[in-house]
């Protein structure tokens, strides 16, 4: 199992956002591919598009489950993977590094806050898999 | 009851089995208001020769062994014999949706051969496995449009057939969607500059048919310069799909919403016939509908498999790109094999037939006095103005013979106007019958200048018939 | 990739031998050849088409489009049938299909002249056969259904599903308020709520209790003045009666709300019960389920709405009326009318099997229809129960549900004991479905299901839930014994290939 970096924050729906000088990488958790399985598309904003903390902003696929992505923050969209379209497994092989969706102009880093550290996440999944 | 294979004594037994004491018991949980009380008021249960006297009956209350000219996006092709042979074997007729892959590969190959046929004659990159029709492929073509475009309104022509256009506002009415329908010429195709006029930024997509519902032919490169020039989608109609054997393809369509029932579905009062969209790649995710792919197997052997089902309303439902769930599969496979036997030199000399047919006949009525209405370019059908509809269908009855649709329901301005489709089905002696039918009665009224155009258009299609 | 490069064992010695022909079927495109053709026309009777008219509209040669003799198509088409099971095959169990023998006499009376090509727009003094045809099945299915006025129109039941809630939404709209919302339970099919979305509604699901049957308490918390209509199947995706039923009408009606039922499952009722006796204001029926038309692998279906009283201005045109002379008559002047759902009327073809199978059956047939498909079920339940975990223990009408939940111990899912069924002989339940049952699989043997092929499924069921313990790995590698394996579905959708195209174009 893949272990969740310390230095990025979580969400509840299983987002990760790794957050550096106003900007932010954004990708679903290690915990969030294997729940969907093998990703075979991913629905993406454009580059300049807003997104809103907590809202969806795209799609993930696998054959038989869709699975909306929500925003961890709020801002603008810089910069959009550009392996995903050819190589959606990547979410699969490296959800935390090489399978990021988007990268985000923060419009209010102080949303960070109020994320899960990793130890959080991972007693938050830990009590999901028990229910 | 000769189709269950129960009997009296099976069932009491396996009643024993589940300890159940009546057929009641299944039922008792069932409140006692919601149950019936009654049998139901319809007959006893009937042999087949009690059926097949009913429904002989109805069949002779119609017009069975008429000759049609009736058309307007149901047409009247010669079935090749094999197509209801084939569809007739119970691993088809009695099949489900291909969910299961291993245990369907034959529908699944048939529906990715159909897909791929359709492709090839409408000139587009991906094709659905079918939906109900051609009406509500094209409703489900312009919502598609909305989708992808993101704006809000459609313009059509209104030369595409009404009933597609009473769908579509069907479809659209519970939605904030301005349709603004665009005028013909009187050559016949769409007008280009009220086309022009009527579109703009807020556009999803222009809905044109070819051959249009008067049976003239449109021109897609035009209407699709038209609509991309206001950044709009282009929904090409397709009525009737032989026409595809002889004409261009709506190549330069995005969307090509189509009727495949003159691909050897019988004309039966209306359905079922099979719709289908196909479209640009760029678009298939938008795309309403069943989709078959190519697959492996881990041993490498190829196959195919439902694909790209994340669209669809069993995984996304509110969200899905339609509500739709069946595609029309036995219809589409009636096309296949009708589109097979015909094949890549059988389906354009079939075409061309037609096309001879409708020539003969249109030029038939103008030599005997009626007035042929747009005179550009057409397929299989056109409209003709002459004696009183109802008065030459009554002579055309006595010959077991059915006249051309009657207009005026549909468009008023053509008054008594009628639409002929004349099919390879149709004899030349039939034809003659029908164009001294339509012969007016009298010198028709209007001014001068009205008879001396309807004349002259008379003659050209007279000097067409003579050669 | 060409289908002759398929990998071959190389120590046999005639690989190309190894397989039936029927198992070696290249597309209709790899066994195309120049010139060939399977179909001929008669000479022309008239002038030939004078192509110059057309235009610069003639197109060129249609690439690659399919070049064979009659007797190619014919075996082409043979054998891939062969690779297809049908109801003709044997039981096909799959949970809310219904799929029930279908009787060969409805295919020749629609097919016969004057019916199978009749067209839609001849006149109506040469279309009385099929009006009054059409108006015969109306009225038998206002009897099964204890409704007021029908349309048969909608082409299969999710267009069905969608003309009801439109005409709910017109005589909403003509009180005054179409409201926003639609519930519906979330053990409904995944068509329901797209059906709302494109009649412009908003969708908000209903809870399911402990029985698996709608809960009333939430349903009073939820079903609020905005709700336009509750759509619920019944019996529901569960096979279970809603016997709440006169509780969540009156709950719906109190609110000024309609009910709207999902038809799929009148198989457990007709002759029976009727929605219209439980107050049910709209439904769909689908005639390819519960009147026996067939499925055709995946279509044509047929979706009639019938309606109460209230809702019956506002049905699709045409509307079939008495005309001059004891004649029929279609009648377009509607104006209320929430217009048009598809060309024409309906698929009228259907209408015709559909009216045969009832006259087959007719009052008694029909019911002992409905007992024999609820007796089998419950005998499917009764005898699998000890092996499979059954979720809701709530009596089953003609379908019951059970999950994998003591098969995924082993390893083994509903996925895979549905594939494992097919080396057994049988086409398998309905996988996944419904929602609220994790792992779910959704029985439905119909009343054409013999004792025999009954229990002969029960046992290969007790078996396969052995193998799950002994073997999983047999399982969940299953199928073993058809012409291709499990398809890798992910390379499928990753890499899209959605048409044949020629090697190297």
């Amino acid at each position: 199992m893949a272990s969740y970096p310390s230095q990025y924050r979580y969400t509840k729906e299983h987002e990760w956002i790794s957050a550096e000088g106003g900007r932010g990488t954004v990708g679903i958790t290690d915990y969030a591919q294997q729940q969907l399985g093998d990703v075979v598309y991913v629905e993406m904003p454009k580059t300049g598009a807003e997104v809103k903390s907590a809202q969806a902003f795209g799609t993930v696929e696998s054959v038989k489950a869709v699975s909306e992505i929500f925003s961890p923050v709020s801002g603008t969209v810089e910069e959009v993977n550009p392996d995903l379209t050819a190589a959606p497994e990547l979410i699969n092989q490296d959800p935390h590094r090489r399978g990021w969706l988007v990268k985000v102009q923060l419009a209010n880093p102080a949303e960070l806050d109020s994320l899960m550290s990793a130890a959080e996440y991972e007693q938050f999944i830990a009590a999901q898999r028990h229910d | 009851m000769r189709y269950l294979p129960s009997s009296d004594a099976i069932r009491a037994e396996m009643l024993a089995a589940i300890g159940a004491a009546s057929t009641d018991d299944l039922f008792s949980h069932i409140p006692e208001y919601c149950r019936l009380q009654r049998p139901l008021n319809i007959p006893s249960g009937r042999s087949e020769a009690e059926i097949f006297a009913y429904f002989r009956q109805a069949a002779a209350d119609n017009a069975p062994g008429f000759t049609s000219f009736l058309g307007a996006g149901a047409y009247h092709h010669f079935r090749p014999t094999v197509i209801d042979t084939l569809v007739s074997r119970g691993e088809w007729l009695t099949a489900y949706t291909p969910y299961q892959p291993e245990i369907s590969q034959g529908t699944l190959q048939a529906i990715f051969e159909f897909q791929t046929m359709i492709c090839q004659l409408t000139g587009m990159e991906v094709a659905n496995a079918s939906m109900y029709d051609g009406s509500t492929a094209m409703a489900e073509a312009a919502l598609m449009a909305l989708r992808v475009s993101g704006r809000r309104g459609i313009a059509v022509a209104r030369s595409v057939h009404p009933q597609y256009r009473e769908v579509l506002a069907t479809y659209l009415r519970q939605r904030d969607c301005p349709v603004a329908e665009i005028p013909y010429a009187a050559e016949g195709p769409l007008d280009a500059a009220a086309l022009r006029a009527a579109i703009g930024a807020e556009t999803a997509a222009v809905i044109v048919q070819s051959p249009n519902f008067f049976g003239s032919l449109e021109d897609w490169r035009q209407a699709a310069e038209l609509a991309h020039a206001a950044g709009a989608l282009l929904i090409a109609v397709i009525a009737e799909p032989v026409s595809l054997g002889l004409l261009a393809p709506p190549e330069p369509a995005d969307i090509v919403a189509m009727e495949a029932q003159g691909l050897g579905i019988p004309v039966g009062f209306g359905g079922p016939y099979a719709g289908v969209i196909a479209c640009r790649e760029q678009f298939v995710r938008a795309m309403p509908g069943r989709l078959a792919g190519q697959a492996w197997d881990d041993e490498g052997r190829r196959g195919y498999v439902l694909t790209l089902s994340t669209r669809e309303q069993h995984i996304r439902r509110e969200k899905a790109t339609s509500n739709i769930c069946t595609n029309q599969a036995l219809c589409a496979l009636m096309a296949s094999i009708f589109m097979s036997l015909y094949g890549k030199q059988g389906l354009r000399e079939l075409a061309e037939q037609n096309v001879a047919k409708a020539a003969y006949a249109a030029a038939a009525c103008a030599r005997a006095g009626a007035e042929v209405l747009f005179p550009g370019p057409r397929f299989h059908e056109f409209v003709v103005r002459g004696a009183d509809p109802a008065v030459a269908q009554a002579q055309l009855s006595g010959e077991k013979v059915i006249g051309g649709l009657p207009l005026e329901r549909y468009y008023p301005e053509l008054g008594a106007a009628v639409l002929v489709c004349a099919t390879e089905t149709a004899s030349k002696a039939a034809i003659d019958q029908l164009a001294a039918a339509y012969a007016p009665a009298s010198p028709r009224p209007g001014s001068p200048s009205t008879k001396k155009a309807a004349r002259r258009r008379s003659s050209a299609e007279a000097a067409g018939a003579r050669r | 990739m060409s289908f002759f490069a398929m990998p071959e064992n190389e120590s046999t010695p005639t690989p190309r031998a190894a397989r039936h022909p029927t198992q070696n079927e290249p597309l209709l495109f790899e066994r195309s050849a120049p010139g060939k053709r399977g179909a001929q026309l008669p000479p022309l009777d008239v002038p030939a088409a004078d192509l110059a008219k057309l235009g610069g509209a003639v197109r060129a040669e249609i690439a690659d489009f399919p070049e064979l003799s009659e007797l190619e198509i014919v075996r082409h088409y043979t054998r891939l049938s062969t690779w297809n099971y049908g109801v003709d095959t044997g039981i096909y169990p799959l949970g809310s299909c219904t799929m029930k023998y279908n009787a060969r006499i409805n295919e020749r009376v629609a097919a016969m002249e004057g019916l199978g090509d009749g067209h839609p727009l001849q006149p109506a003094e040469l279309s009385q056969g099929a009006l009054r045809l059409m108006r015969l099945l109306s009225e038998y299915l206002l009897e099964i259904t204890g409704m007021d006025a029908i349309t048969l129109q909608p082409a299969a039941g999710a267009h069905g599903e969608m003309t009801g809630i439109l005409l709910a939404r017109a005589l909403l709209a003509s009180r005054g308020n179409a409201r926003r919302a639609i519930l519906i339970p979330d053990s409904a099919h995944g068509t329901n709520p797209a059906t709302a979305a494109i009649a412009g509604y908003e969708v908000r699901n209903l809870r399911s209790n402990a029985e698996g049957t709608v809960d009333v308490a939430d349903l009073d918390r939820v079903m609020t003045e905005d709700v336009a209509a509750l759509m619920l199947t019944n019996p529901n995706t569960l096979g279970v009666f809603e016997e709440d039923i006169h509780k969540i009408a009156e709950l719906v009606h109190a609110r000024g709300g309609l009910l709207y039922m999902d038809g799929a499952n009148m198989n457990a009722l007709v002759g029976r019960a009727r929605p219209g006796d439980f107050g049910v204001d709209v439904m769909h029926l689908n005639l390819h389920k519960t009147f026996s038309t067939p499925h055709g692998g995946g279509g044509p279906g047929s979706g009639p709405v019938a309606v109460k009283k209230e809702l019956e201005p506002f049905l699709p045109v045409p509307v079939i009326v008495p005309g001059a002379g004891g004649d029929l008559a279609l009648d377009y002047d509607r104006p209320h009318s929430i217009g048009r759902v598809k060309a024409f009327y309906g698929n009228f073809g259907m209408f015709v099997r559909a009216l045969a199978y009832i006259m087959a059956n007719g009052c008694d047939g029909l019911k002992q229809t409905t007992e024999d498909a609820v007796l089998n079920a419950n005998y499917m339940r009764h005898h699998l129960r000890d092996v499979y975990d059954l979720p809701y223990p709530t009596p089953s009408m003609h379908e019951c549900v059970f999950s994998d939940k003591r098969q995924t111990a082993h390893g083994v899912r509903t996925g895979d004991i549905a594939k494992r069924l097919i080396d057994y002989g049988f086409h398998p339940y309905t996988v996944s479905f419904p929602l609220i049952v994790h792992g779910a699989m959704m029985i439905e043997p119909t009343e054409s299901a013999p004792r025999e092929e009954l229990d002969e499924f029960i046992a290969a069921m007790r078996a396969i839930a052995r193998e799950v313990e002994s073997d999983p790995e047999l399982v969940r590698s299953a199928p073993h014994s058809t012409r291709v394996g499990r398809m890798d579905e992910v390379r499928a959708a990753r890499q899209p290939i959605l048409r044949w195209k020629p090697a190297g174009r």
